[in-house]
């Protein structure tokens, strides 16, 4: 009997909030980066929602949105408006959430996301709203404690439609969007203090059935990996549910890094009346296709681009995925291949082959570009081992300039001058050691020629050329 | 009366009198007045330090402002230094601005001094200052009458002259309708001609910041300094005071204002008027406004809705008033709220909710909205043919403290004259015509169009020159 799991299908959808890198907040002055700053110390009469404040808007909290319509493939809408959502609570200072429930302002968009096997998952963008963030509620037994440093930063939340079906492609979808956001400059992407999370909503259904289930949204996921496990949790679970002759309720469930489970926080019923209304302080953003160009200039190069680039390189997918897990990386490889192609397949490489980062890893600094070149050069004029060139290309990337005197302090240059070499290799053959492998190779045992090769190189303590070792022996023999 | 504020500065500025000398002498005004409750408090050690101040910059023969020495009063709904900023409410009893409003700080960059806090409905809800938490503010000219409100207090300071410029909020005739009841001056600006940062939320789409003043040269001052854009207000728009008069040669009197409904006495008042700018050769007509008479219906849909918006930061977590023993969150929010609120409070943000639901939304504020908009566009049509509109400001002159606060709705329909330059953002002006046989004023409206609030003020000083 087959698996009772391939049965059925899910269909996922996935709402993003993406922390914008805005210097202040949507509607104050105040300073947007309140990381391990001191509890509301970054607040504003604007943020604590003092009587009489109201809302300044964030001119660059528009232009990022813009840059982001652009990476998610949107339209910009002309008009966009901002609603306000009421709900008490005690981190949301005005009694509403500022946001764009009727008139978005990134319209219908789509994102192409690539998945491992070199296939790619369309994800349609439904459309993309700004708003603003909430505060943060400590717990403390008796009482709580209330930090407002982060009300008011500017978000925009990207909503797809449900066309992931696939906890791969839910991934592929997350790490795609999180390369474009940070590429095109929209967040800072800092994973880990929360500027990108993500809300997965899931259904599953018999393969026939021709109806979507009822779904259930993990909510507040922060990490790729976690939206592909708790998507693989989630299917799982409901599929057993069904199964066992449950009904799956729509519900709002909390994912645990640690137990590896999805957890009932609110049920449908619960739902809260949020009581929209247009917000009447914040007259409608109005922008004419020229302001729209205008905002979108000089966005910088998205990784599709680089990933065509690096297509015509010939390099492996994987090597690809790896190159664009960092814009720094796609960006040098992308200046070296404006140089040398060459030498942009060998930099691809290495970096693939040797150094092992993640897109949610904060990498600085890269290597100069003419250093890179240098390195490759020399690698083609048999200067370098390839071992040696590795090394180096890593001493580069974390700082290091000027490979080829690095290589010379190192000792790594390989000695090419044949006549320093023909010496070398006459001691080698002389030596009565030799002998054996020597009649080996006259004999016809062309593999023996690895044993004095490996003599050469001990005797040159490793900088010998091999390949010109070799011709030499050869001639000799 | 005559125009005040210029000889006040011209006193200050040429010595023969002192700023601190005026402050002491309105304060004193002031507490003489008490017994009207106009005042929640006064501001008199900052207002006497300001004034040695501006005295000290006299005398050493630097630039003190346009307003240099001038007390004024403002509404407590307004963010202020050197008193607590109540709004009237128990919530904010002990609530200490840590700012002031730009309407403020315009004005004391001029040199005005604040020297006292006005009474109110609690958060401006009313018309009749009986829902002050801090009690009835009485009318100028009857203390068995009210105020009339939600501006009453300074309304009834600035016909008592214990200053010659008050300011008030006008969100559906809160400034008009007191200035009516008072006999005083009262302007409803354009929508956005000041600045509504640092004051007291009600309604956003409709609230506009104005005086109350004993001349319209006066006024026009006031409102000079205060207008203008500001990055604050993201609503606010260039300067309107500055535009120049237009000649008016056509007057419309809106004939849904002129019924029987109307006191006799109003009317009568209103028609002399009319034959007197005939008289000087005014087309005076009267003309239709149909949408007026849904005007009530549209605000006490739309303007609900935002109350209940805009009040529900007062929860007690951050400032204000908090009630104690609270078990649980949703108790401290209901207690909180149940005992920092008044009635009028609480039965406009329950409207207001109850519009703003889902299910009820599209029935009642979006219908409500696009009923604003044909408004709008009558409005439009009038003064496509009109230089100007009017209409009594008022149906009644001051009615008696009690009288209406059992019959929400009675109280309601008082607003009918005023609430459609607000829902419009149009400006309209209260002048003084005269006195019912009480004794009581009466108040005639004149209305503009967007962005004409210098033709209003011009047209009432061509008034009060002509009865001279």
């Amino acid at each position: 009997m087959s698996n009772v799991y391939d049965q059925y299908e899910m269909t996922i959808g996935i709402e993003c909030h993406v922390q914008l890198a805005t210097q202040t907040k949507l509607f104050s002055p105040a300073d947007n980066d309140s990381r391990d700053a001191e509890p509301n110390s970054k607040t504003h009469p604007i943020d604590f929602g003092l009587p009489g404040m109201l809302p300044m808007l964030n001119r660059e909290a528009i232009r990022l949105a813009a840059r982001a319509g652009k990476a998610l493939n949107a339209d910009i809408a002309h008009e966009s408006r901002f609603d306000r959502k009421h709900y008490f609570y005690p981190d949301l200072p005005k009694g509403y959430q500022t946001t764009q429930m009727y008139q978005p302002i990134i319209l219908a968009g789509h994102v192409d996301a690539p998945l491992d096997g070199g296939s790619t998952v369309k994800v349609r963008i439904h459309h993309a709203h700004l708003e603003e963030d909430a505060g943060k509620l400590t717990h403390h037994g008796e009482y709580s404690l209330i930090d407002l440093n982060r009300a008011g930063t500017p978000l925009i939340e990207i909503v797809s439609e449900p066309d992931m079906h696939s906890p791969a492609e839910a991934r592929a979808y997350a790490t795609e969007l999180y390369r474009l956001m940070t590429y095109a400059g929209v967040t800072h992407g800092d994973l880990y203090h929360g500027n990108m999370r993500f809300d997965v909503n899931l259904s599953v259904a018999k393969k026939d059935a021709g109806e979507l289930g009822t779904r259930c949204e993990v909510k507040n996921l922060n990490s790729f990996r976690s939206v592909e496990k708790a998507a693989e949790y989630e299917f799982m679970r409901q599929v057993d549910a069904i199964e066992a002759g449950e009904t799956i309720v729509q519900e709002t469930r909390g994912w645990s890094d640690d137990t590896g489970k999805t957890t009932t926080q609110r049920s449908k019923e619960d739902a809260q009346d949020y009581r929209y209304m247009p917000d009447p302080d914040i007259p409608p953003v109005v922008l004419s296709d020229e302001d729209i160009n205008e905002l979108q200039i000089g966005l910088p190069k998205l990784p599709h681009e680089y990933r065509s680039e690096l297509r015509e390189l010939g390099v492996d997918t994987s090597v690809v995925n790896t190159v664009l897990a960092q814009q720094l990386y796609a960006e040098l490889v992308s200046h070296v291949q404006e140089r040398e192609a060459a030498a942009a397949k060998r930099v691809a490489n290495w970096i693939a082959s040797k150094l092992d980062v993640r897109d949610e890893d904060d990498v600085r600094s890269v290597a100069d570009v003419n250093d890179l070149l240098e390195l490759s050069a020399m690698v083609d004029a048999s200067e370098l081992s390839s071992n040696a060139a590795s090394e180096l290309f890593n001493d580069l990337m974390a700082g290091a300039a000027e490979p080829r005197r690095l290589a010379e302090q190192k000792n790594l240059l390989q000695v090419s001058d044949e006549s320093a070499i023909a010496a070398i290799v006459d001691a080698v053959l002389a030596d009565p050691a030799s002998s054996k492998a020597i009649e080996d190779i006259r004999s016809g045992n062309e593999k023996a020629i690895g044993y004095l090769v490996g003599q050469v190189m001990k005797q040159s303590e490793g900088q010998a050329n091999p390949g010109m070792a070799q011709t030499l022996i050869r001639e000799r023999l | 009366m005559a125009d005040q504020i210029a000889s006040i500065v011209q006193n200050v500025a040429n010595g023969s009198k002192t700023a601190r000398q005026y402050v002491l002498e309105r304060i004193e005004r002031a507490r003489s007045s008490e017994s009207y409750n106009a005042l929640l408090s006064l501001t008199e050690e900052r207002a006497l330090e300001r004034a040695d101040m501006i005295d000290t910059k006299i005398v050493d023969g630097e630039a003190a402002g346009r307003l240099a020495g001038v007390p004024f009063v403002v509404k407590d709904n307004f963010l202020a230094y050197g008193a607590p900023t109540t709004a009237a409410s128990k919530l904010l009893e002990n609530f200490d601005a840590p700012l002031q409003a730009t309407a403020v700080e315009r004005l004391e960059a001029e040199g005005a001094i604040c020297i006292g806090k006005a009474n109110l409905d609690a958060f401006a809800h009313g018309g009749s200052t009986e829902n002050s938490a801090y009690g009835v503010t009485k009318n100028a000219h009857d203390q068995t009458r009210v105020a009339g409100g939600s501006s009453g207090g300074s309304a009834v300071v600035t016909a008592l002259d214990v200053v010659s410029f008050a300011l008030g909020t006008d969100t559906g005739g809160s400034i008009r309708q007191p200035a009516a009841f008072n006999g005083v001056y009262g302007i409803k600006p354009t929508y956005g001609a000041v600045s509504r940062y640092g004051v007291v939320a009600m309604a956003s789409s409709t609230d506009t910041i104005g005086c109350f003043a004993s001349s319209p040269r006066d006024v026009e001052t006031v409102m000079q300094v205060m207008a203008g854009r500001d990055e604050r207000d993201m609503t606010t728009i260039d300067a309107v005071y500055s535009n120049k008069p237009r000649p008016v040669k056509k007057i419309g009197v809106i004939k849904q204002t002129m019924t029987d409904d109307v006191a006799p006495s109003i009317r009568a008042a209103v028609e002399a008027q009319c034959d007197a700018w005939r008289q000087a050769g005014c087309q005076v007509d009267m003309v239709d406004l149909p949408m007026l008479e849904y005007s009530l219906a549209m605000y006490y849909i739309i303007v609900p809705a935002e109350i209940s918006s805009n009040l529900a930061r007062y929860d007690g977590i951050r400032y204000g008033r908090r009630a104690e023993q609270a078990a649980t969150l949703a108790e401290l929010y209901g207690r909180t709220r149940d005992q920092g609120f008044v009635t009028e409070n609480k039965r406009r943000i329950m409207i207001g909710s109850y519009v703003l639901s889902s299910g009820f939304f599209d029935a009642y504020y979006s219908q409500a909205q696009r009923a604003r908009t044909m408004l709008i566009r009558e409005f439009e049509a009038l003064f496509a043919e009109y230089d100007m509109l009017i209409s009594p400001t008022t149906p009644t002159t001051a009615f008696a403290i009690g009288e209406n606060t059992d019959d929400p709705v009675k109280m309601y329909l008082s607003d009918i004259m005023t609430v459609p330059a607000s829902l419009a953002g149009i400006p309209a002006l209260n002048v003084p015509i005269g006195h019912d046989d009480a004794g009581l004023p009466i108040g005639l409206q004149l209305i503009g169009r967007y962005g004409d609030d210098m033709t209003l003020l011009s047209q009432a000083r061509g008034m009060m020159e002509a009865t001279r």
